[in-house]
């Protein structure tokens, strides 16, 4: 009969002492369902790096031999120099469709950290303070979560008076703040019951050095699964302001959500207008769902065995 | 229970007052200040001042926030820059028919959202169920007006199977009592006209129904996993109960708990889902109200629906909580 230490001793030796962050990312290769999303992702962002090399034009360029060709009923489809055709403006949809890449990478990925930063500082005061700091906080948070979120990013993008990209990230960033505000403040107020906690206060360790040591590092690992789901949520947000005509003005400007929403209006001309770009965006938000999943499954410590 | 439910309605109070507040600074906060944005295209700095003092703008900001909240809870949110008339009065007659498109999507979520759900945990493992991982997966990824678009092209335009824009055709001369197309086909006894707008309800109910949808059959099945792997069912099941009574009677209503609460959330994303279905759809309800209040920049009309969307998800979230605890005694005690 072991005792109940000689088995925890076991345990821990088949985990060849590893730590929680380096089994997780074990699992996750193991993990069809992460490859197949970091693949995805993998693409995607190679795809927005070498955008220029692959792109054999410019977004913003129009071609005279492609213009010449448009009618209110058709659009000129592949050509030599013009592997998918014209848009409805007279420039390379192919090239337009690589370098949109890039901004929708940006897009996704500063919506989501601005939103991600602002809502760590703001989830980590009200974790770490609690009291009356946490209640004003998080009655914010609340009232800014009891709006559906797609009508307070209206009402965000909306204040601009020309809309930009920049608005767009913005209004898309400000409402994913609560989300990740609340959920670090909960995660961070499991931890201030915990004992390393109670361990690290009885040391004498600054408060401060508390917080930012020991609290903060283990209350991420939710925000960071958040943080990869968001990623696809941002970039579909996005694409729903532009949709609803608070995109990014510029008919020049090569975004995967502004390309969708302008192309609407030419389906029944040209449906690839709309399919490729939405076929990306698809893709992409699929990736970030499947990443993030998986994510979630390797950092649950339930899931050590 | 009584206690509860007022303990519950006292605490939605601070919330309401507080999105007040936001509301407030948001108008203030807009292009040019308030006046010139109410204004419009007809902003000249006469009216401007004009306005200013109409409204009260010149006064301390304290006595301005009273004021608006005094006029938003007789509901005078003052008049649409485009048409010129009240906006609670458009939002009223609009209301019905997003009412009626998000029920009906909210009716197919639930319909074939929980059956897939359950039987997708049912056949963990196997290909069913991981098609149906995959499709909830798809769905949540699809830009909802593209879908909309889709399902218009294909079923509206190429196959001619449903009217692709609408609630009902012109040529049906209905009688509006309540405002909802169906119910007054029903209490008109002109059933052409319930089944016409049940027509046009198909396609947009169909686009704004796969978000919930994919959400409803993730949290169904996760919930029904997680009851199937309890204590309590395999007690039942080595009591020698029948399968499928411990199926019905110990799963499935254990599971539908947390799928009840999903249902009151997924109400916020219908709000958001509406306003993209009903522009692709022309549909006449809250959402082609906001559309048209965003491309034209109609602020008054954009604040009364953003603040109308919100209260209602408030609401129908506070009744989910009280049905909650109709439903699960220890949610009271907390």
């Amino acid at each position: 009969m072991t005792s109940v230490l000689a088995r925890r001793r076991n345990r821990i030796d088949d985990l060849g002492g590893r730590s929680l962050s380096a089994d997780a990312l074990i699992r996750l290769r193991r993990n069809p369902v992460a490859i197949v999303g970091a693949v995805i992702i993998g693409l995607f962002v190679l795809v927005s790096i070498f955008a220029p090399l692959i792109a054999p034009h410019d977004a913003a360029a129009v071609f005279p031999e492609l213009q010449r060709n448009l009618r209110p009923d058709s659009i000129p489809g592949a050509q030599p120099g013009f592997p998918l055709g014209s848009d409805q403006n007279g420039r390379d949809f192919f090239s337009r469709l690589i370098l949109a890449s890039r901004q929708t990478l940006i897009v996704g990925v500063l919506a989501t950290l601005i939103g991600l930063v602002l809502g760590v500082v703001i989830g980590a005061l009200a974790g770490a303070f609690g009291g009356w700091v946490d209640t004003v906080l998080m009655r914010v948070t609340d009232v800014l979560l009891s709006i559906p979120s797609l009508l307070l990013a209206i009402s965000i993008a909306a204040l601009a008076a020309q809309p930009s990209q920049t608005t767009v990230i913005i209004a898309v960033a400000l409402v994913n703040v609560p989300i990740f505000a609340r959920l670090l403040r909960g995660s961070m107020l499991a931890q201030r019951e915990s004992d390393h906690v109670l361990a690290a206060t009885s040391l004498g360790v600054k408060r401060s050095a508390i917080v930012i040591r020991h609290m903060l590092p283990n209350a991420m690992g939710p925000v960071i699964v958040q943080a990869t789901l968001t990623l696809a949520t941002s970039i579909l947000d996005a694409a729903a302001l532009s949709f609803l005509g608070l995109g990014d003005g510029d008919p020049a400007r090569a975004e995967w959500g502004l390309m969708l929403a302008n192309a609407q209006a030419y389906l029944d001309v040209r449906p690839a207008l709309a399919f490729y770009p939405a076929i990306a965006i698809i893709l992409v938000a699929l990736g970030f769902t499947l990443l993030g999943e998986a994510l979630r499954e390797a950092l649950d410590p339930k899931g050590r065995r | 229970m009584l206690r509860f439910i007022v303990r519950r309605l006292i605490q939605v109070v601070p919330t309401l007052l507080l999105l007040s507040v936001l509301i407030f600074a948001w108008l203030r906060s807009l292009p040019g200040g308030p006046a010139a944005a109410l204004l419009g295209d007809k902003a000249t700095p006469e009216k401007i001042a004009e306005l200013n003092t109409v409204l009260g703008l010149d006064q301390p900001i304290p006595v301005q926030y009273v004021k608006f909240l005094g006029r938003a809870l007789t509901g005078d949110f003052g008049n649409s820059l485009i048409t010129g008339q009240p906006v609670t009065a458009e939002i009223a007659r609009a209301l019905p028919a997003t009412i009626e498109l998000s029920i009906a999507a909210l009716l197919i979520a639930v319909v074939l959202g929980i059956p897939l759900g359950y039987v997708a945990a049912r056949y963990r493992g196997r290909p069913l169920d991981t098609a149906t991982v995959i499709g909830t997966l798809v769905g949540v990824a699809v830009p909802v007006f593209f879908l909309g678009y889709l399902l218009k092209q294909w079923f509206a335009v190429d196959l001619g199977w449903f009217p692709p824009s609408g609630r009902q055709a012109v040529d049906i001369d209905a009688t509006h009592v309540t405002g909802f197309a169906i119910l007054d086909g029903l209490v008109t006894r002109e059933f052409d006209a319930s089944w016409d707008a049940i027509v046009h309800l198909v396609l947009p109910a169909i686009a704004l129904a796969t978000i919930p949808l994919a959400v409803i059959v993730r949290i169904t099945r996760a919930s029904v996993l997680d009851v199937m792997g309890s204590d309590f069912v395999r007690t039942a099941n080595s009591k020698g109960l029948a399968p499928s009574t411990v199926r019905e009677r110990h799963v499935l209503r254990n599971a539908l708990l947390p799928v009840s609460t999903t249902i009151g959330l997924q109400t916020g994303l219908l709000l958001a889902g509406a306003v993209l279905t009903e522009k692709v759809f022309v549909w006449g309800g809250l959402g082609t109200l906001l559309a048209d209040a965003i491309t034209r920049r109609d602020y008054p009309r954009l604040q009364a629906v953003v603040l109308l969307g919100a209260l209602v998800y408030v609401l129908v979230n506070l009744l989910v909580d009280l049905s909650y605890a109709l439903i699960d005694p220890r949610v009271r005690v907390r």
